[in-house]
C-alpha cells in the first residue's frame, strides 16, 4: 500500500535547481533511503515533506491527503534532524514529551510514553539529564526517541548517524533496523553513505542534480544500475564507454567487449564489477594489460590492471590473497551475462 | 599540573591589567567614597572622622524613601516598557534579510553617536507647549488647547526609555539571532504552533539575554539625573538627583554615600538574579 506518494516536485533556489520533477511512491511500512551526493536535492525534498520549504511544482500525498496543505505542526511526520535540534534548556524526558505535551494527552499518559520510549532506545537512566550532559550517541538516541515517540506516520531521519564515530554507528545503524521493525513507522532516511543506505534500507532512492536517477532495492542497484551515475557511484565499478552495434558492445579504443546486448543499437556504456572482472594468461582478441598494483585488503585483494589503449586502470577483485605480481602482462574478460549495459 | 599553570598565568596575564585598573580606579574610589557613610558631616562640607549611624536613620525617613521607591517605580516601567518594546524589535530585526538587519541596527545605534544631553533637550522643543507634537495633535484637531507633555513623571519614563532603549534591543537581538533555526523547526515538527513555539523554546532561550538588557536598562534609569532634571523640570526627583544634590549642594558626602550605597545594593541584587536565571536557562 503506498503511503507516501511524491508527484512531479520541483524546486529553485534562485538559479540553482534543488529539485526537477522529482516523483517517488514509499510503501507503508517500508524502510526507504534517498542517497545521492551532498547538494543533490534529498534534504530539500525531506524538508519539504516536513513544511520547512514548499515546492516550485508538484505534489505530496500522504495516505491519499494532500500533505502540502498542511502547516509544519499539523502533519501526522515527525524529524529527526541531523544536528539533533534538541532543546537545550530542557532535560532529556522533556524533549521527549513536547511533543506529547502538544497533542494535550492526560499527564499519565505522556509519562507512561515517555518512559517506554527512553527504555526502549535505553536512555531511561538519563531521564533527568541536559543534552549537553550526553555524549553524540545518547543525543541522537533522545532524538530519535522523541520523533518516535508521537507515533507519526512517517519518520524523517536526516543523515541520523553522520555525527557519529565509525563504532557507535555500526551499532546504532542495527539498533534504527530494529526499531524500525519493532515500531512499524515507515522511515524515510536521507544519507550521502551509500553503505549505510544499502544496509539499512528496503529501497533506495538514487539522486542526483535534483532528479531521481533510479529507485530499486540495494541489490537490483548494485547488480543492475539502469543509469551511469547510478553504476559509478554505488560501489566499485569499471566503466567502459562505447556504443553497440548490431547486438556488440564495443568500446572506445578497445573494441567489442564480453556482454549480452539487450539494449538497442546506439551509444552506450558498459559496467563490469571488481568482483567479476577474471584476470587470465593473454590470448589474441582479448584485451590485455599490465599489473600495476596488488593490496591486500585481508579478505580479498585489488589488482590493478593498466590496460593498453584505455585512459584509467581496470580493477580487479579476487578471494583472499592474489598470486599475480605487478609487471605480469594478463587477459582481462568476464562472463557476457555479468556485464551491465546502459544506454545513454 | 604543569599545564593548569602555564593557562593560570596566561589568564593573569590577560586579565591583569583589566583587573589592576578596575581596582585602583573603580573598586578602591568607590570603598573610600562609601565608607565616608560612618563618618560625620563637617560644620562647612567636609567629612568628619567621628563614627556614627546617624546617615542610615536618616535614610528611612519617609522623605527619602518615598525618593527611592519613585526611582524604583520609574526605573521599573521604564524597564518593563523597554521589555515589551524591545523585544519584538529586536526579534523582528533578527528575521530581516541581512542587507537590512545592518541597516536597522545601524538605525537602532544611530543615536548613540549623539550626546545624551542634546537628544534630552531635543525632546523638550518635541513635547513643549508650541512644540511640534502639540502643533500637530492641534493641527489636525485632535485638541483645542496645547497639553502639558513636559516635566512630569510620565516625560522622564519617556526620556528614559528612548535613551536606553538600545541597550536592551541589542543583546536580545543577538541571542535570537544565534538561536538555532533548527529548534524552532523541531518544535514546529513535533505539533507546536508558532505561539507555542515561541514560548516554550524562543523565549526561555533568549530569556538571559533579555535580562541582561532588563538591567542594562535598569541601573542608569534607577541612578539618573539629568533625564529628571531636564524633562522632569526638577519636580521629579530621583534617587540620582537626590545623591548628586547631597554631593553638590548640600556638601553632605557622609549621606550622599549611604543613598549611593542604595543603589550598589540594588545594582547587585539584579545582577545576581540575573546570573541565577541564566545559569539555570543555559545548557549544562
Amino acid at each position: 500500500m503506498t503511503l507516501l506518494s511524491i508527484e512531479g516536485v520541483s524546486r529553485k533556489f534562485g538559479n540553482v535547481t534543488a529539485l526537477s520533477d522529482v516523483s517517488i511512491d514509499i510503501q507503508q511500512g517500508e524502510f526507504f533511503a534517498l542517497l545521492g551526493p551532498s547538494g543533490c536535492g534529498k534534504t530539500t525534498l525531506l524538508r519539504i515533506l516536513a513544511g520547512f520549504e514548499t515546492p516550485d511544482r508538484g505534489g505530496v500525498r500522504l495516505d491519499g491527503a494532500d500533505l502540502l496543505k498542511l502547516a509544519p505542526h499539523k502533519r501526522p511526520v515527525n524529524l529527526m534532524f541531523q544536528s539533533y535540534a534538541l532543546f537545550p534548556h530542557m532535560t532529556v524526558a522533556k524533549n521527549v514529551a513536547y511533543g506529547l505535551e502538544r497533542e494535550n494527552l492526560p499527564r499519565a499518559e505522556i509519562k507512561a510514553r515517555v518512559g517506554e520510549v527512553l527504555e526502549k532506545v535505553g536512555l531511561e537512566p538519563m531521564a533527568n539529564r541536559r543534552p549537553a550532559q550526553l555524549s553524540g550517541g545518547q543525543q541522537q538516541r533522545v532524538a530519535l526517541a522523541r520523533a518516535i515517540v508521537k507515533r507519526p506516520r512517517l519518520l524523517l531521519l536526516d543523515e541520523p548517524l553522520s555525527a557519529l564515530d565509525k563504532k557507535v554507528r555500526a551499532e546504532m545503524q542495527l539498533e534504527l533496523k530494529r526499531l524500525q521493525h519493532e515500531v512499524g513507522i515507515t522511515f524515510v532516511v536521507v544519507t550521502h553513505d551509500q553503505e549505510e543506505a544499502m544496509s539499512l534500507a528496503d529501497r533506495i532512492a538514487v539522486m542526483d542534480q535534483g532528479r531521481v536517477e533510479q529507485v530499486d532495492a540495494p541489490v537490483t542497484l548494485y547488480d543492475r544500475p539502469r543509469t551511469y551515475f547510478v553504476a559509478d557511484f554505488i560501489g566499485a565499478n569499471n566503466l567502459f564507454t562505447g556504443a553497440i552495434r548490431g547486438g556488440v558492445f564495443s568500446a572506445e579504443g578497445l573494441g567489442p567487449l564480453p556482454s549480452k546486448a539487450t539494449t538497442a543499437d546506439g551509444s552506450a556504456a558498459l559496467a563490469i564489477r571488481p568482483e567479476r572482472v577474471r584476470l587470465t594468461e593473454p590470448t589474441p582478441g582479448m584485451v590485455q594489460g599490465v599489473v600495476v598494483d596488488v593490496s591486500f585488503y585481508g579478505g580479498v585483494s585489488h589488482i590493478a590492471v593498466e590496460v593498453t589503449g584505455l585512459g584509467r586502470k581496470v580493477l580487479a577483485a579476487t578471494q583472499g590473497s592474489a598470486r599475480i605480481t605487478p609487471g605480469t602482462v594478463v587477459g582481462v574478460t568476464w562472463r557476457p551475462e555479468d556485464a551491465v549495459l546502459i544506454a545513454n | 599540573m604543569s599545564r593548569g599553570r602555564g593557562s593560570n598565568l596566561a589568564r593573569l596575564i590577560f586579565l591583569g591589567p583589566g583587573l589592576i585598573m578596575l581596582t585602583l580606579l573603580a573598586v578602591v574610589p568607590m570603598l573610600l567614597m562609601l565608607s565616608t557613610m560612618f563618618f560625620q558631616r563637617g560644620r562647612f562640607g567636609g567629612v568628619v572622622y567621628e563614627f556614627t549611624t546617624a546617615n542610615f536613620s536618616r535614610l528611612f525617613q519617609p522623605l527619602y524613601l518615598n525618593v527611592i521607591q519613585d526611582s524604583l517605580v520609574v526605573a521599573g516601567l521604564v524597564t518593563v516598557l523597554a521589555l515589551l518594546i524591545g523585544y519584538p524589535t529586536a526579534y523582528a530585526i533578527a528575521q530581516l534579510p541581512p542587507k537590512w538587519k545592518t541597516i536597522a541596527l545601524l538605525a537602532i545605534m544611530l543615536p548613540f553617536w549623539t550626546n545624551f544631553l542634546i537628544r534630552m533637550y531635543a525632546w523638550t522643543i518635541l513635547l513643549s507647549g508650541p512644540g511640534l507634537v502639540n502643533e500637530a495633535l492641534t493641527g489636525i484637531g485632535l485638541i483645542d488647547k496645547p497639553l502639558e507633555l513636559l516635566y512630569n513623571r510620565g516625560t522622564v519614563v519617556v526620556g528614559l526609555l528612548y535613551g536606553y532603549l538600545s541597550l536592551m534591543i541589542l543583546p536580545i537581538y543577538s541571542a535570537v539571532e544565534r538561536l538555532d533555526p533548527r529548534l524552532r523547526e523541531a518544535s514546529a515538527n513535533l505539533g507546536a504552533s508558532p505561539v507555542r513555539t515561541f514560548f516554550s523554546v524562543t523565549l526561555p532561550l533568549t530569556l538571559p539575554s533579555a535580562l541582561i538588557g532588563a538591567v542594562l536598562v535598569f541601573v542608569p534609569s534607577f541612578g539618573n539625573f539629568v533625564v529628571p532634571e531636564i524633562l522632569g523640570g526638577g519636580k521629579a526627583i530621583m534617587v540620582g538627583n537626590l545623591i548628586r544634590d547631597q554631593f553638590l549642594k548640600a556638601r553632605d558626602w557622609p549621606f550622599g554615600a549611604t543613598i549611593a550605597l542604595v543603589m550598589v545594593v540594588v545594582t547587585v541584587i539584579l545582577l545576581l538574579a540575573q546570573a541565577v536565571v541564566s545559569r539555570r536557562t543555559r545548557s549544562a
